[in-house]
C-alpha cells in the first residue's frame, strides 16, 4: 500500500486501523469496528489541514439507508481537501453487489449488512478487510398519533391491526424474522415490501398501523411517523460494514473516505442520525 | 418496392439491441433447476395471481375504455385535446408516480378513502388494489389503439345505419363495435401485457404479500435479492408469456 504522501498522524490511524481488522481475522470482522473506529478517531480531525497528496474523484457506493449521513461526510472530506470529490451511489446493497460483480466503477463499497459485504469479499473485490463503522436496530414505526395503540411488539399480532414488514428476503426482514423468533411472536402482516423505505411509505401515508422499520429512519421521518423502542429488538442487530475496493483507481482516496466514516467527525455524523456505535 | 440497402444496417443493430438482452439472460437460465423454480409455491402464486388481475384490468379497461375511445373519437368539445393528454398520461408517467396517485384517491386517508370505508370496502393491500393499479396504467394502451381504429375506420357506415332508421344504441352496437373489432382485440391484448408487466404502480399502492397482491414482477424483484436464479427463471416465463400475448395480437390483427 502507498500511504507515503500522507502526513504522518494520518499514516499512524490507517496502520493502526488495519492492523486493527487484521488481528480480528477475516470476514465482515463484528468486533473489529469498535476498537478501529477509536484508533481512527483522529483521521478526519487530521485531514482538515492541507497537502497531504488527496485529489481526485472516487465513488462511494452505499446502502439506501446510509443516504444522509454519507452525503454529510464526504462533503465535509471534500471541505477538508479541496481538490477532492466524492461522487455517491445509493441503492439497495444487493443491487450495489451486483453492479460490483459486474464491473460497475467504486473505490468504496458500504453495505446495510454482512451478508452483502461477504459476496464482495468472497471474490476478493476488496482492497482491505471490511471494518464495521456503524449498527441499527428495529423500532417500531407507527402514524402520528398511533390510531391503532401499539405499546408493545406483541401488539403488533392484534387482531384488525394491519402491519407491514420487509419481506424475509431483504435485509430489514431477515431482522424482522430473527427479533419475532427470539420473542416467540407471529405477526400476519398484510404486506412484506422490497424495502425498508417501502414499508416507511406505507406507515408515513397512514395504509398501514404499524410498520418495523429501523432507529434510524423513523429519525429521518421526522413528524410523519413516531417511533416505538421494544426490548426485543436487541435480538438483531444489523451491522453496516465498509470496504475499500481494489478496481479503485484512486486507492488513496477511498481509503481515506474509510478513514473518514470510521472517524471521529464520521461517527458523529451517523450517532446524529440515530445509528448506533459499531457493536 | 425498393427499400435503400442501407435502413437494413441500423434496423438490424437496432434489433440485435432489443433481442441481445433477452438471449444473454436465456444463457444465465439454470436449465436443470428451471421446472423447480417456476413451480415453487410463490412463483405458481405469483403467475397465478398476475394472470388473475390482468384479466380483471382488462375486462376494466374494455368496460371504460371503450366508451372513453368513442367520446374522444367521435364528438368534439372544448378542452378535448386537453382531455385526451390527461387520459393518455399514465403512459408516460413513471409508474411510482401512478402508485404514489392512487394512495392518495383510493388510500384510508386519500380522497375516497372515507367514502370506500362507509362502503366497508377495503382496498389498502388487497387484491382489488392490485387490479387499481394495473388498470391505471393499462387504460391508456387500450383508449389509444382503439380510438386510432375508429378514425381510421370513419363514419360512414353509422351514418347510413342512423338515415335508415336505427338509434344510436344500435348503431354501436350493430355497426361501430364489430367495424372496430380488431382494434378493440389488440387493444384488450395490449392492455392485458402492460397489466401483466405492472411493477412500480403495484408496490407503491397495494404492498406486497403471496398470493394476495405479489404479482409476478414484484415476485421476480423479490427472489433477486436471494435467489437470482429464481429470479431469471421467473423472468423467462413473463417474457415468455408477454410474446405468446403480442404474437396473439399481430395475427388477429394481420388476419382481419
Amino acid at each position: 500500500m502507498i500511504r507515503r504522501l500522507r502526513p504522518t498522524r494520518l499514516a499512524l490511524a490507517v496502520t493502526a486501523l488495519t492492523l486493527g481488522t487484521v488481528a480480528c481475522g477475516s470476514g465482515a470482522g463484528d468486533s473489529a469496528g469498535g476498537s478501529a473506529s477509536s484508533s481512527a478517531s483522529q483521521a478526519s480531525g487530521g485531514a482538515s489541514g492541507s497537502g497531504n497528496g488527496l485529489s481526485g474523484e472516487i465513488t462511494v457506493f452505499a446502502a439506501a439507508s446510509l443516504k444522509k449521513t454519507f452525503t454529510q461526510i464526504g462533503a465535509d472530506l471534500e471541505k477538508a481537501n479541496p481538490g477532492t470529490s466524492v461522487k455517491f451511489s445509493f441503492a439497495g446493497s444487493s443491487d450495489l453487489v451486483a453492479q460490483i460483480q459486474q464491473g460497475a466503477p467504486a473505490d468504496v463499497f458500504a453495505s446495510a449488512d454482512t451478508k452483502n459485504m461477504d459476496k464482495v469479499t468472497a471474490e476478493s473485490l476488496t482492497s482491505a478487510d471490511p471494518v464495521v463503522f456503524a449498527s441499527n436496530t428495529l423500532e417500531i414505526a407507527v402514524p402520528p398519533g398511533n390510531p391503532a395503540k401499539i405499546t408493545s411488539f406483541a401488539d403488533l399480532t392484534k387482531s384488525g391491526t394491519k402491519v407491514v414488514l420487509c419481506a424475509p428476503a431483504v435485509p430489514c426482514g431477515s431482522a424482522a424474522a430473527k427479533v419475532e423468533a427470539a420473542a416467540g411472536v407471529d405477526i400476519k402482516p398484510v404486506s412484506e415490501e422490497q424495502s425498508v423505505t417501502d414499508v416507511l411509505g406505507k406507515v408515513t401515508a397512514g395504509e398501514a398501523d404499524a410498520g418495523l422499520v429501523y432507529v434510524t429512519d423513523v429519525l429521518g421521518a421526522g413528524d410523519t411517523v413516531q417511533g416505538i423502542a421494544f426490548p426485543e429488538s436487541s435480538a438483531a442487530v444489523n451491522s453496516y460494514p465498509i470496504a475499500a475496493l481494489k478496481a479503485s483507481k484512486n486507492a488513496a482516496l477511498a481509503e481515506a473516505f474509510v478513514e473518514a466514516v470510521t472517524g471521529e467527525g464520521g461517527q458523529q455524523v451517523l450517532a446524529d442520525a440515530g445509528f448506533a456505535k459499531a457493536p | 418496392m425498393g427499400l435503400p440497402a442501407w435502413v437494413f444496417v441500423p434496423a438490424a443493430v437496432g434489433a440485435v439491441f432489443v433481442v441481445l438482452p433477452l438471449l444473454a439472460m436465456l444463457t444465465r437460465v439454470e436449465w436443470a433447476q428451471f421446472p423447480d423454480l417456476v413451480t415453487s409455491e410463490s412463483s405458481r402464486a405469483a403467475l397465478l395471481l398476475s394472470l388473475r388481475t390482468s384479466a380483471a384490468s382488462t375486462v376494466l379497461c374494455v368496460v371504460f375504455g371503450v366508451p372513453m375511445a368513442v367520446v374522444l373519437a367521435r364528438t368534439e368539445f372544448r378542452g378535448q385535446s386537453v382531455l385526451r393528454s390527461l387520459v393518455l398520461l399514465p403512459l408516460v408517467l413513471p409508474p411510482v408516480v401512478g402508485g404514489i396517485a392512487l394512495l392518495y384517491t383510493f388510500g384510508r386517508r386519500g380522497l375516497l378513502g372515507e367514502t370506500i370505508e362507509v362502503l366497508g370496502l377495503q382496498i389498502a393491500f388487497s387484491t382489488t388494489a392490485v387490479v387499481l393499479a394495473q388498470t391505471f396504467v393499462a387504460l391508456p394502451f387500450l383508449v389509444v389503439s382503439l380510438e386510432g381504429a375508429l378514425r381510421t375506420g370513419g363514419q360512414r357506415y353509422e351514418e347510413v345505419a342512423a338515415t335508415l332508421g336505427a338509434r344510436p344504441t344500435t348503431v354501436f352496437l350493430r355497426v361501430t363495435l364489430p367495424l372496430v373489432l380488431p382494434g378493440l382485440a389488440s387493444g384488450a391484448v395490449l392492455a392485458f401485457a402492460r397489466a401483466l408487466g405492472e411493477f412500480g404502480a403495484t408496490i407503491t399502492f397495494a404492498g406486497s404479500l403471496q398470493g394476495v397482491t405479489r404479482t409476478l414482477p414484484l415476485e421476480i424483484y423479490l427472489q433477486r435479492e436471494s435467489d437470482p436464479q429464481a429470479a431469471v427463471a421467473l423472468s423467462l416465463v413473463l417474457v415468455v408469456v408477454a410474446t405468446l400475448v403480442i404474437t396473439v395480437t399481430r395475427r388477429s390483427r394481420t388476419a382481419l
